[in-house]
């Protein structure tokens, strides 16, 4: 029986955390959340000119750090004057994160715990719209206070967002189809180019597409259709690399898509009518942190319902054994052609809310550099799993920015580090889990 | 002016060709003993580009140019090639040892990403050292110009084509008369029992890294030698376009990868003239800055109606995932 009393693991502090932290449902973390951002909001500013900081730290303080990081770097190696007295920076930002973010959050999440599993366990009984809607609120409110401070928070929130529904996008064909698809790029331009060519064709005047048509009202019904078109006209491009799938796999496949890319982006440098190379600006305002976050979560509730649906199985079989896939009556090319054409209008929609969000679009920007950043995307965060998209496009488009006082060092650590992930979970970090949405929104069953 | 026109046309196509057919052949060479793609040759390419730039500059300063010269240009172009050829190898072994070895049991898919990010940190490492600005290749032989009958060719663009065709031959006796060709044949024939018998995969997979590095660097002096400006992303077009050319060519195919490498140069180039013709005969108006377009319609459709390459056999994709 002694054995038994040892049985508690070892690394008493982090089984200890583990357990302080395990009560706290969805609900409880995203009041904490809300509580820190609303006081960052009080005294953030009082507190960083306390602390010496130069300005109120904008992303959590991780820029502030590299930025002493980075002038060290060049003293060592380039020999720049560098204010010692600056280094104190790096431990005020640390003192200021945990101030204002971390023990706020551990403590008032911890409080709220209680009244919160009780409250989840009460809207458990209403239907899950519920529940989601009230969370999704609570989400939107923190993303708002949090990103009114400051405009760079603001376009990092929306791009981050964008992020995530292109790689779901793209997962739901790398990840649970198990296709190596080329030409995702090549939908989010099909869908910012028509888009675009929607809003401001019908709503602005331009040089290179006319008069506006419409007068400029009536935005909450024109940037929805908008939206719709582009996606819509995306799943139309998507036909093309659809239907030689159903001939082909693995390596034709990636260079069907691939070339697919390449003519798209060589069409619309060629075509004059829509701005040749120059691209088209000038989209009306209309994607706004609402919008966005509204047709983000949208995307993702609807993504998830179709992975989890006896469709999103029958992506699987296909990945896993095509043929074994034909012989139990799935219809493989219904499959593909559905996820090709599914994917697409997503990529599509992306890409429209990232040109108004821009405000500007040229065929350079959908290149085989943004292949490869979404690729990253998306086998860094994890094949075959929603949480694995949003936790990749989060996480990338975060170090993208965090990294940039390091300058040209950012595009050495950020592939060294997917080589990292790639060589100790091939799959990426979070693959094959499943999204259970209302174990999400649940409550922790803890007593 | 047509047949001229053609003519001319036909000749930097062969030059263009060949730099893809040399880079196709190493990704086609990793494909077929390895099972994966090595999406960093593209930036081999330009490392090896920027080695020889480095090993000529070396040489020249040694052994003098022009009215100075010890040894003749010629000369010193053969042993640049050897040379970066040689170093260019070691860049290729340290690649497969440090990103590939690793990710051999691994999906190829993971393979494919890591081979993404080591062509960044090439490229990235390359700005690091050099400054991004461009470098001019230095011109180790004198631009002769043959005028046969209204064709104008340089003997530079002859020497390309001679030296790529030769190297394509020297890798064909290497691989079908050497003891260690036949040691990579065996294993592209089937990788998991052939170590069996004896064969090391590991040296075999170094030493086929080292070929296909080797002809990357030969085709990225070539290179340097028709278009003198080296930049540090001209690995990346010609590294995705040599890749769909060794798939084109059938994977795993070495022979298909040299002809696919040429028959996408000749896609590429001489779509000009063929807009121009079409031009004429039905008084069209086709931008002649549609090649890449047409070029790559081409490309789909040949694959939509042959999907497995041109010389690539339909084994099933079980066996090899």
């Amino acid at each position: 029986m002694d054995q038994l009393d040892n049985l508690e693991p070892s690394g008493g502090v982090f089984h200890r955390l583990g357990q302080y932290f395990r009560p706290i449902p969805l609900l409880g973390y995203l009041i904490g959340f809300l509580v820190c951002v609303l006081w960052e909001m009080w005294i953030g500013e009082q507190l960083s000119a306390l602390l010496g900081l130069p300005k109120m730290p904008v992303l959590f303080g991780i820029l502030t750090i590299f930025k002493i990081i980075a002038g060290v770097v060049n003293f060592l190696i380039k020999g720049d004057a560098f204010v010692w007295a600056s280094l104190v920076q790096i431990p005020t930002a640390l003192i200021y994160l945990c101030l204002i973010y971390l023990l706020p959050l551990a403590l008032v999440s911890r409080t709220v715990s209680r009244p919160a599993n009780i409250l989840a366990r009460y809207l458990q009984g209403f239907p899950l719209i519920i529940t989601a809607l009230i969370q999704l609120a609570l989400m939107y409110a923190i993303l708002h206070f949090w990103s009114e401070m400051s405009d760079y928070r603001l376009i990092t929130l929306k791009l981050m967002l964008i992020a995530v529904l292109f790689t779901l996008s793209l997962n739901i064909i790398n990840g649970y189809m198990g296709e190596f698809s080329c030409s995702h790029p090549g939908f989010m331009a099909i869908g910012a180019y028509m888009t675009s060519l929607f809003t401001v064709g019908l709503f602005t005047s331009d040089k290179v597409l006319g008069e506006a048509v419409f007068s400029f009202g009536a935005a909450y019904l024109s940037f929805p259709l908008a939206l719709l078109f582009g996606g819509i006209m995306a799943s139309l491009g998507a036909l093309i690399i659809a239907i030689p799938s159903f001939k082909t796999r693995g390596d034709y496949l990636a260079i069907i898509s691939l070339a697919f890319l390449f003519i798209i982006k060589s069409l619309f440098e060629n075509v004059q009518a829509l701005g040749g190379s120059r691209g088209i600006a000038g989209q009306p305002n209309w994607a706004t942190l609402p919008v966005i976050f509204i047709t983000v979560a949208f995307g993702v509730w609807t993504i998830n319902n179709f992975v989890t649906s006896t469709m999103g199985k029958a992506l699987n079989a296909v990945r896993d054994d095509e043929t074994a896939a034909e012989a139990m009556t799935v219809n493989t090319r219904k499959t593909k052609m559905a996820a090709f054409l599914f994917g697409a209008f997503w990529a599509g929609v992306a890409g429209g809310l990232l040109a108004h969000v821009l405000r500007y679009i040229n065929p350079a920007m959908f290149s085989v550099q943004k292949l490869a950043e979404v690729l990253a995307m998306v086998y860094f965060g994890g094949l075959n799993s929603v949480y694995g998209s949003i936790v990749g496009a989060v996480s990338i488009s975060l170090l993208g920015e965090a990294l940039r006082p390091l300058e040209i060092l950012k595009w050495i650590v950020i592939p060294l580090l997917l080589i990292l992930v790639m060589i100790y979970r091939p799959t990426g970090l979070i693959a094959f889990k499943e999204f259970d949405v209302r174990q999400v929104f649940g409550p922790k069953e803890v007593d | 002016m047509t047949f001229n026109f053609i003519m001319q046309n036909l000749i930097n196509a062969l030059q263009w060709g060949s730099f893809y057919a040399l880079i196709a052949l190493g990704y086609s060479m990793v494909y077929s003993i390895l099972m994966l793609f090595n999406f960093a040759h593209g930036d081999i390419f330009m490392v090896g580009a920027y080695i020889g730039l480095g090993v000529s500059l070396g040489l020249l300063s040694l052994f003098g140019a022009g009215a100075s010269a010890i040894l003749p240009g010629w000369l010193l172009l053969v042993l640049t090639i050897l040379i970066s050829m040689f170093l260019t190898a070691f860049v290729g072994i340290i690649v497969e040892r440090v990103g590939y070895r690793p990710l051999r049991e691994a999906p190829r898919a993971s393979a494919a990403i890591t081979g993404l990010m080591i062509g960044i940190i090439l490229e990235t490492s390359n700005i690091l050292f050099l400054g991004g600005q461009r470098l001019k290749f230095p011109q180790l032989i004198e631009s002769v110009t043959y005028n046969v009958g209204g064709v104008f060719v340089t003997n530079k663009k002859i020497m390309i084509v001679l030296v790529s065709l030769g190297l394509m031959l020297a890798l064909h006796q290497l691989i079908a008369r050497t003891k260690w060709g036949m040691a990579m044949r065996a294993m592209a024939y089937d990788y998991v029992v052939v170590p069996l018998v004896g064969v090391p995969l590991n040296t075999i997979a170094a030493m086929t890294f080292a070929i296909g590095s080797a002809l990357a660097a030969a085709a990225g002096i070539l290179f340097g030698l028709a278009y003198p400006v080296l930049d540090p992303y001209m690995g990346v077009s010609f590294g995705w376009k040599a890749f769909v050319a060794a798939i084109l060519g059938g994977r795993g195919s070495i022979m298909g990868a040299c002809i696919a490498g040429f028959m996408l140069g000749f896609i590429e180039i001489m779509t000009v003239p063929a807009i121009m013709i079409t031009n004429r005969l039905f008084s069209l108006n086709i931008g002649s800055n549609l090649r890449d377009l047409i070029a790559y319609s081409i490309v789909l459709i040949i694959l939509i109606f042959r999907p497995h390459g041109l010389f690539g056999q339909a084994y099933s994709a079980k066996l090899r995932l």
